[in-house]
């Protein structure tokens, strides 16, 4: 029995180019500060972010705990919600004319203007904090999603009717398992969003998480430790998008496999 | 007009075969009315192999859509025993092995999977595929894509096979051998069969009768009796003979 281990290729850390890259702009960074390019309070040093996430190491861990739970909530339910809205406007295009153009509306609202509804409405838990993260992870992940059911060959689903399928089964075997891997893109693509979403909705109404330490840290000038808490969102955004990249090899190593003969 | 399915295909007594009666089909495009049939005719009693060849776009594939019941005619009668497609493209799904590829139509039926790969094990043995049944598509050749997907098609369990270019896709070494492969299957598995094939070998080589349909819209234009014994070598000056006169009624002779 063959083709059965996952394949790894394309699954590597960043090289020593892209280390030495960021080595690089780090250093103009801090050149530029430590020249008196920008008043440290507006721009601080790396080296004082550096020192921030040392010292401020406990509150950035417990701020950063509230907001990791609010975003992988989020990115779970924007996921399966997006996999079932998918699903219904595939099957009916009734459903795709009324309510596509709606979607696509719906992404253009900037969350500042929203969120404080949304407060008000759900409160200060996190039940807004995930419709926000949901709202704007939604979006990439139903286009790429609709996009991989679009995509099955019509004569899979001629093939299944001269085999007496119903429609049921059809898209069980069929259409369900295409737009799996076009789920994987859209949810990778709605880490990012979903982590910005999550600022935003911290600062609407929050009494912790990384976007509330942020809003709480500039008025009170510890710049250096709203940027440290940007620091770790955005190794949070990689480490998820690392993540789902992993998880997607495993669960669809047939996305991966290079088409060919056997020698 | 498709019948009520029938025991299983091996009873081929009391069936209507493949029964095609003045049939004309035409869609309408951004650019007017294509005529894609024109009353053709096309009889395949049961147990018979009648291969099709024509010019592209003679609506060959229209001709199997509609035994398949997948399209209804605009004109004329299609009266056809229950017929499974095997596809132009194989079209095996990617992320199936080539076990769960096979036993798709079984799967449709609502089988479980466990009872569908045991249904089909001997299958795989059969069609040389032993040792590659967990192996997806991607790892298979293009010779056992093939047979995956004839084996689809017939795992069905439908008494009409209706092939569509099944070997076209291929390289012309490996298209000879699943020629004779197909020979020796259906001569131990009969079943109603047309052929669709641009190969005017292959249609002399495979069929009991050879039908030669017009370029757009398609009409038949010969039918040529191919009453040679099988396996039939394509070097066989009778082999020969017939394929020239198929090649003569295409407009294309010496």
């Amino acid at each position: 029995m063959r083709g059965r281990s996952p394949d790894w290729r394309g699954l590597r850390l960043p090289g020593w180019r892209a280390w030495l890259l960021l080595a690089a702009l780090l250093g103009a960074w801090e050149l530029y500060v430590d020249a008196g390019g920008a008043d440290p309070l507006i721009l601080p040093a790396p080296h004082a972010v550096a020192r921030s996430l040392y010292t401020d190491r406990s509150l950035l861990w417990s701020n950063f705990l509230v907001t990791a739970e609010e975003v992988l909530l989020g990115i779970l339910v924007a996921a399966i919600a997006g996999l079932a809205f998918s699903i219904a406007i595939h099957l009916s295009a009734t459903l795709r004319r009324a309510v596509y153009p709606l979607l696509i509306a719906s992404q253009t609202i900037p969350i500042p203007i929203l969120a404080p509804v949304l407060v008000l409405w759900l409160g200060f838990g996190i039940l807004p904090k995930l419709v926000v993260i949901g709202l704007v992870s939604f979006f990439s992940i139903v286009v790429t999603t609709l996009a991989g059911l679009a995509a099955v060959d019509p004569g899979l689903i001629k093939l299944m009717r001269t085999f007496g399928a119903s429609r049921l089964r059809t898209f069980r075997h069929i259409e369900l398992p295409s737009a799996l891997p076009g789920l994987f893109t859209g949810t990778k693509i709605a880490v990012v969003f979903a982590v910005i979403g999550a600022v935003f909705a911290e600062q609407a109404g929050a009494s912790s998480g990384l976007g509330y330490l942020f809003e709480q840290s500039i008025p009170q000038l510890l710049t250096a430790r709203a940027y440290a808490a940007v620091v770790l969102l955005s190794a949070f955004a990689i480490a998820l998008f690392a993540l789902l990249t992993l998880a997607e090899r495993l669960a669809l190593p047939w996305a991966y496999e290079p088409t060919g003969e056997p020698s | 007009m498709i019948e009520a399915p029938v025991q299983g295909p091996h009873d081929l007594h009391r069936r209507v075969g493949v029964w095609v009666e003045h049939v004309s089909r035409s869609f309408v495009t951004k650019r007017g009315v294509v005529h894609t049939l024109d009353g053709i005719s096309l009889r395949a009693v049961p147990g018979e192999i009648v291969a099709v060849v024509g010019p592209s776009g003679c609506g060959k594939t229209t001709l199997l859509e509609l035994i398949c019941g997948l399209q209804t005619p605009d004109a004329g009668t299609v009266r056809c025993d229950p017929a499974a497609l095997m596809p132009q493209r194989d079209l095996l799904l990617p992320w199936l092995s080539a076990v769960d590829n096979a036993t798709l139509a079984l799967r449709a039926r609502g089988i479980s999977r466990d009872q569908a790969r045991a249904d089909a094990a001997p299958w795989l043995e059969r069609f040389g595929l032993a040792g590659f049944e967990l192996a997806r598509p991607a790892r298979l050749s293009g010779g056992m894509r093939q047979r995956v997907s004839f084996l689809r098609s017939l795992l069905a369990g439908k008494p009409v096979l209706a092939l569509d270019e099944p070997f076209a896709s291929l390289d012309a070494i490996t298209r000879a051998e699943m020629q004779g492969w197909l020979d020796r299957v259906l001569s131990s598995e009969p079943r109603t069969v047309v052929l669709v094939t641009h190969d005017v070998e292959e249609a002399v080589v495979l069929g009991d009768r050879v039908v030669v349909l017009s370029p757009r819209p398609g009409r038949t234009v010969a039918e040529i009796d191919v009453p040679l014994s099988r396996p039939r070598r394509r070097t066989d000056p009778a082999v020969v003979a017939l394929r020239e006169r198929v090649y003569e009624a295409l407009g294309v002779g010496a």
